[in-house]
C-alpha cells in the first residue's frame, strides 16, 4: 500500500485558497519527522521552532492580504552542507561541528524562503559529500523508505530519503558526481541536477569547484519545474553562476514530445547494469517512442577524469585538517582524501584538458538529438553495509561503482532529471533523461510527459522497519 | 610486492613528506591502496591522445 501525500505545489494552493493553516502543515511535518525520523535518519537538525514560527509568519501575511508567495507554507529541508543562519554546516563531518553557526542562509535557501516555504531541518549526507552511501561514520546511515535495510544512495541520502518517505515534499541537495542522481534512482523520486553553472552555489560547503552543482528533489515534475524556476537567475556571490536569463520552465511542461528527437545511449551505458534497469530503459524509451541510439564517445574516460578532478580537487580543500588532525574523518573518505593530496599535476591538468575535449564531442551529438536516456544506476538499493556489486559478471567494489553513468556526464555539467520508475513489490529504480546546455526545460517536459502516461511515478510507501529482514 | 607497487608504495612517502602530510602508520596501507586506484584510473586519461592546441575550459575573470 502506497501513500498519496499532496505535492508542494497542491499543498502551497491549499494554504493560499484559505483552505488548510501553514502552521498546520508544517506541524504535520515535524510530527512525520518525530515519527519516522529515528528509523530513517535523513534529518541531522531538526528546526521545529524556528519552522512553527516562520509557518505562523506566512498565516500572518496571507490574514493581511499579502501575497504569501507560490510555496506557502511548503516544507523544504536542504543536505547539510547549505548554509543555515544559526547552526553549523557540518556537511557530514565531525570536524565542521567546532565551526560557528553560519551567518546567513544559502542563495538558494533564501529564495525558497521568499516564496513562503518553510525550511525544517538540514539533512544527513556522506561526509564533505565524497560518496554515494550515505552511510556516514560519525551520523549513521539514512535509510531507504522503501525498504529500511536499503541503502538511499549518496551524497545526498537524507534529502532523498525525506521526499520518497513523505516527511518533506521538496529538498535540495547538490551534485558533483551523481549525488541527487544516484539517490533519486534507489529512493524512487525525481531530482533534478541542473546545467552546472545554472544554480547559484553561494553559501554552501564545496566539494569540488569544478563539478559542484546544486538541485531539487520532489515528488513530482511540476514542484521540480516550480523550485527550479525560483531558483534561477545569476548571484554575484557565485563567480561560476551563470549571467544568462532565467528560462521559466513551467509554462514547458504541458507541450508533450511531438518532434523530439530521442535516443538511448548504448556502448558503455549499456553495460553492466542489471537487466531490470535494461527493461524499465526500454519500457521508457517506449513510451517516447525512442529507437535511436547514440554513442557518447570515451565514456570510460571521462568517467576516469570526474574521478581526477575530484580526488585533487577535494583533496586539496581538506589539506590543512588532513595534515593535522587525520583521525576526525570519517574512515570511508580518509584514505581516499590522504591519496587525492598526492595526485600529481599533470594527471589533473590532463584530466581538464580532457575535460575540454569530450565536452565538445558530446555538444556535437546534440546536433543529432535533442535528449539522450541512460540508466541512472547500474542496480536498484544496495543493502545498507553491502561492499561488492556484481558489473558485467565481475565482482567489483561497490562505492567507486555506484555512480558508473552519472559520472561521465556531471563531469560536462548537462541537465539531467533522474526519473522514478516503480516496481510493486520490488525497489524502484531511476532512469536519466539528458539535455544538452542549459536545457532544463526539455528535461522538465520529457518528464512530465512520462508522468502524464503513469510510466515514472514517485510514491510514497508504508514505511515499515524491515532492517532484519534481509530479502525484499 | 611487485616494482611497481613497491614504486608507489615509494611516491607516496616521497611525495606525502615533500608536501608536509605526514601519513599515520595506521593509515598508510589505506593510502597506498587508494593510490593504486587512482594512478590505474589515471591512465585512461593520460593514454589518451588529445590534439596539442586542446585548452582547458574554465575562464579566469581578473
Amino acid at each position: 500500500m502506497s501513500q498519496a501525500l499532496p505535492d508542494a505545489t497542491s499543498l502551497a494552493q491549499s494554504v493560499q485558497n484559505h483552505e488548510v493553516s501553514a502552521t498546520s502543515i508544517v506541524a504535520s511535518a515535524i510530527a512525520r519527522i518525530e515519527k519516522h525520523n529515528p528509523l530513517l535518519n535523513c534529518f541531522t537538525t531538526v528546526l521545529a521552532e524556528k519552522a512553527m514560527q516562520d509557518a505562523a509568519a506566512v498565516d500572518a501575511a496571507i490574514a493581511a492580504g499579502k501575497d504569501p508567495g507560490v510555496l506557502a507554507g511548503v516544507p523544504f529541508g536542504v543536505k547539510d552542507l547549505f548554509d543555515v543562519a544559526g547552526i553549523s554546516t557540518l556537511a557530514g563531518s565531525k570536524i565542521n561541528a567546532e565551526n560557528p553557526p553560519a551567518a546567513q542562509d544559502a542563495t538558494l535557501v533564501v529564495r525558497l524562503k521568499q516564496a513562503g516555504a518553510v525550511l525544517v531541518g538540514a539533512q544527513t549526507m556522506d561526509e564533505y559529500a565524497y560518496g554515494f552511501v550515505t552511510e556516514n561514520s560519525h551520523y549513521g546511515a539514512s535509510r531507504n523508505p522503501h525498504n529500511p535495510a536499503h541503502m538511499t544512495g549518496g551524497s545526498s541520502g537524507g534529502s532523498a530519503s525525506a521526499v520518497a518517505g513523505g516527511l518533506v515534499p521538496l529538498s535540495l541537495g547538490s551534485d558533483t558526481n551523481g549525488s541527487i542522481r544516484v539517490p533519486s534512482s534507489f529512493c524512487g523520486i525525481f531530482g533534478l541536477k541542473p546545467t552546472y553553472g545554472r544554480l547559484s552555489r553561494a553559501h554552501t560547503y564545496p566539494f569540488v569547484d569544478s563539478l559542484d552543482h546544486l538541485g531539487p528533489f520532489a515528488r513530482s515534475v511540476r514542484d521540480l519545474a516550480l523550485v527550479f524556476d525560483l531558483l534561477q537567475g545569476s548571484d554575484s556571490a557565485d563567480p561560476v553562476c551563470t549571467q544568462r536569463s532565467p528560462q521559466p520552465c513551467l509554462p514547458e511542461l504541458t507541450k508533450g514530445i511531438e518532434g523530439l528527437r530521442i535516443a538511448i545511449a548504448d556502448d558503455y551505458f549499456l553495460k553492466g547494469a542489471e537487466p531490470e534497469m535494461l527493461t524499465a530503459l526500454e519500457t521508457l524509451a517506449k513510451a517516447l517512442g525512442a529507437t535511436q541510439q547514440i554513442t557518447i564517445p570515451e565514456a570510460h574516460r571521462a568517467r576516469a577524469a570526474a574521478f581526477i578532478i575530484t580526488a585533487c580537487e577535494g583533496s586539496n580543500l581538506h589539506l590543512k585538517d588532513l595534515r593535522q588532525r587525520p583521525q576526525d574523518f570519517d574512515f570511508a573518505t580518509r584514505d581516499r582524501f590522504l591519496a587525492g593530496a598526492l595526485i600529481p599535476a599533470t594527471w589533473y591538468l590532463q584530466a581538464q584538458k580532457f575535460r575540454r575535449w569530450y565536452r565538445d564531442r558530446v555538444r556535437e551529438l546534440f546536433a543529432q538529438v535533442d535528449i539522450i536516456l541512460a540508466p541512472t544506476t547500474p542496480c536498484p538499493a544496495p543493502l545498507i553495509g553491502q561492499t561488492n556489486l556484481i558489473l558485467d559478471g565481475q565482482e567489483v567494489l561497490l562505492r567507486p561503482n555506484v555512480g558508473l553513468y552519472t559520472q561521465p556526464l556531471s563531469l560536462i555539467g548537462l541537465p539531467i532529471i533522474s526519473v522514478p520508475v516503480q516496481r510493486p513489490g520490488k525497489l524502484p529504480l531511476g532512469i536519466q533523461v539528458i539535455a544538452a546546455p542549459y536545457n532544463e526545460a526539455l528535461v522538465l517536459r520529457v518528464a512530465a510527459y512520462l508522468e502524464t502516461q503513469g510510466i515514472v511515478s514517485a510514491t510514497i510507501p508504508d514505511i515499515i522497519d524491515r532492517r532484519w529482514f534481509r530479502k525484499y | 610486492m611487485t616494482d611497481s607497487e613497491q614504486d608507489l608504495s615509494t611516491f607516496v612517502d616521497q611525495t606525502a613528506r615533500l608536501i608536509g602530510l605526514p601519513i599515520p602508520a595506521d593509515y598508510r596501507q589505506g593510502v597506498i591502496d587508494n593510490f593504486e586506484r587512482i594512478a590505474a584510473i589515471a591512465q585512461l586519461v593520460t593514454e589518451f591522445p588529445l590534439p596539442e592546441d586542446t585548452e582547458i575550459a574554465p575562464v579566469f575573470e581578473p
